[in-house]
């Protein structure tokens, strides 16, 4: 158990001392609380807000799950039917790395348009499409990057496509799956308050971030973005664990740690 | 000897036929192998070696001309699974632990799981690997690794071993154990087998005959026997194998000064 956990503490340690240095210099340099919030002062808000920040916490936590899960289960089933139905692959593959390479998150007014610019599904949408291309893009490539030989062995022992899809290319495809999991869990958090900047629900933590800053109460919207990273912190670390889990014959292999 | 084991008859592969960028890998290629026999294919890089061993496993199908294995078309035998494959990588399966990468032909030829079990415990004293059964690939060296690709290939006992440079990749003293123990699983499971190299000593030590191959385009430029008897360490050293090293490196040396 030690040494599983011991790789956390060169972090714990190196974030103890920033936070501190940060502290530390805040003070001796008496920065303007609207520049800079001292930690202590941030923690301090995150105390005296912890209702508002708790209900927004929670709203935006689920709009950053529900279009997590809806992106990620989407994005994998499309590669898995595209790698299926080989001829899709050349059309909607390169529209896809296309359309990931735009910013995406610009799309959030647009979708205010579609849904409501109070209704919760606007800013479920952005996550959606956030979460969804890297997740098909990793899978499809996982899906077709299997080793020549290995099809060709397959196939020499008259295997049908259907089961090499199920032996071989599924399993060759669950690391990249996963990876596209660990990047795509935070995202989900970044999209979701983007997409509250724009509209939606007022009980989120994007609203909150904007009306307080504009209150110039910048140790709230600080509390509210330490919720916010603590939230993608807690995703990261599940898909993270999740990823171990389901890949045992990675565990101890030096070369894919 | 009973029906050959392949008929190769007017072979002929053209990579992107009828475009520009057509490339005629083989031409008329008439081979026959004998049930139990060992032959090596040998040649020039891209002359055709590996296109000849895919047609034969009907991985790829030739331009012209027929090839029967067995008696049936290669499409049948494939179907049939009568092919047992190795290539230059191992290509193991990193999910699956030594043992379920032995079995997987078996799991697709519909074995139950006990008889499996029991095959891969014999194929993994076979290949001289009775503790490595739930060792996962990454954890076996480049050697062991291709020894599980052997015995994975030879679980089910096919008939014809169609094998791609297989020891390409290992060191020297690695590569000449494997050959020994190559031969030996041969002859105990008594399989027919058809290897792909581009070493002489290789093709000298292994086989009972060895078709060299001339490039652009592939064509059997002559078939050589090797009567050496039983391999053994020893044979390597022998005066009979230095003179069939010589006769096949001669024949190369014309192959590769042709034009
Ligand atoms: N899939 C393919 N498409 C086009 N050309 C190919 C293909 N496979 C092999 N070739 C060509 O056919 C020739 C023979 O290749 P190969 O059989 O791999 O040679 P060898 O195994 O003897 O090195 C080479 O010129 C190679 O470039
Ligand atoms: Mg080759």
């Amino acid at each position: 158990m030690r040494s599983r956990l011991a790789p956390l503490w060169p972090p714990i340690v190196v974030g103890v001392i920033i936070v501190s240095l940060w502290e530390g210099v805040v003070r001796a340099f008496d920065i303007k609380e609207f520049l800079l919030p001292k930690p202590t002062s941030i923690m301090a808000a995150v105390g005296d807000q912890w209702v508002p920040l708790r209900t927004a916490g929670w709203q935006t936590g689920r709009t950053a799950v529900a279009g997590l899960l809806i992106g990620v289960v989407t994005g994998a089933l499309l590669a898995l039917v595209i790698s299926r139905f080989g001829w899709l692959r050349g059309s909607v593959t390169p529209l896809a790395v296309a359309l990931n390479a735009t910013p995406i998150i610009a799309l959030a007014p647009i979708f205010n348009a579609w849904f409501g610019i109070t209704d919760f599904r606007s800013n479920t949408a952005v996550v959606i499409v956030v979460v969804f291309f890297p997740v098909f893009i990793n899978t499809g490539k996982g899906l077709d990057e299997v080793e020549p030989n290995q099809i060709e062995l397959m196939r020499s022992l008259a295997a049908s496509d259907t089961t090499v899809l199920r032996m071989v290319r599924i399993p060759n495809a669950l690391p990249f799956f996963l990876t596209s999991l660990r990047l795509a869990a935070p995202l989900s958090v970044i999209a979701a308050i983007v997409a509250e900047y724009f509209g939606g629900p007022q009980n989120r933590l994007g609203p909150f971030i904007t009306q307080n800053a504009s209150f110039s109460r910048y140790a709230n919207a600080w509390a509210a973005i330490v919720v916010a990273s603590a939230i993608g912190l807690a995703l990261f670390a599940l898909s993270a664990l999740v990823e171990k889990v389901s890949m045992p014959w990675k565990q101890g292999d030096p070369s894919r740690a | 000897m009973g029906e050959p084991a392949i008929v190769a008859s007017g072979v002929t592969k053209t990579f992107n036929h009828g475009t520009d960028n057509a490339v005629t890998a083989l031409t008329d290629i008439d081979l026959s192998v004998e049930p139990g026999e060992f032959v090596s294919l040998i040649g020039p890089s891209g002359c055709g070696k590996s296109t000849m061993l895919r047609i034969f496993g009907d991985l790829i199908s030739p331009t012209a001309g027929s090839v029967e294995v067995f008696g049936k078309s290669a499409a049948q035998a494939r179907l049939d699974r009568d092919y047992g494959m190795a290539f230059q990588k191992a290509g193991l399966f990193d999910w699956r632990r030594v043992r379920a990468n032995i079995e997987l032909p078996l799991e697709l030829a519909g074995w139950s799981k006990d008889k499996r079990a029991r095959r891969s415990s014999e194929m993994l004293s076979l290949v001289k690997l009775p503790d490595f059964g739930n060792h996962y690939p990454w954890q076996l060296s480049g050697g062991m690794q291709q020894r599980v690709a052997i015995a994975r290939a030879l679980s089910f006992e096919p008939k014809l071993l169609l094998m791609d440079e297989p020891f390409g990749a290992l060191d020297e003293m690695t590569r000449e154990h494997m050959q020994l123990e190559l031969l030996r699983i041969y002859r105990q499971l008594g399989t027919t087998v058809v290897f792909v190299t581009h070493s002489i000593p290789e093709a000298a030590f292994l086989s009972d005959r060895v078709v060299v191959l001339s490039p652009r385009p592939g064509r059997i430029h002559s078939i050589i026997g090797v009567d050496l008897g039983r391999r053994d360490e020893n044979t390597r050293e022998s005066e009979g194998f230095f003179r069939k090293t010589t006769q096949i490196r001669e024949a190369l040396r014309s192959v590769e000064a042709m034009p």
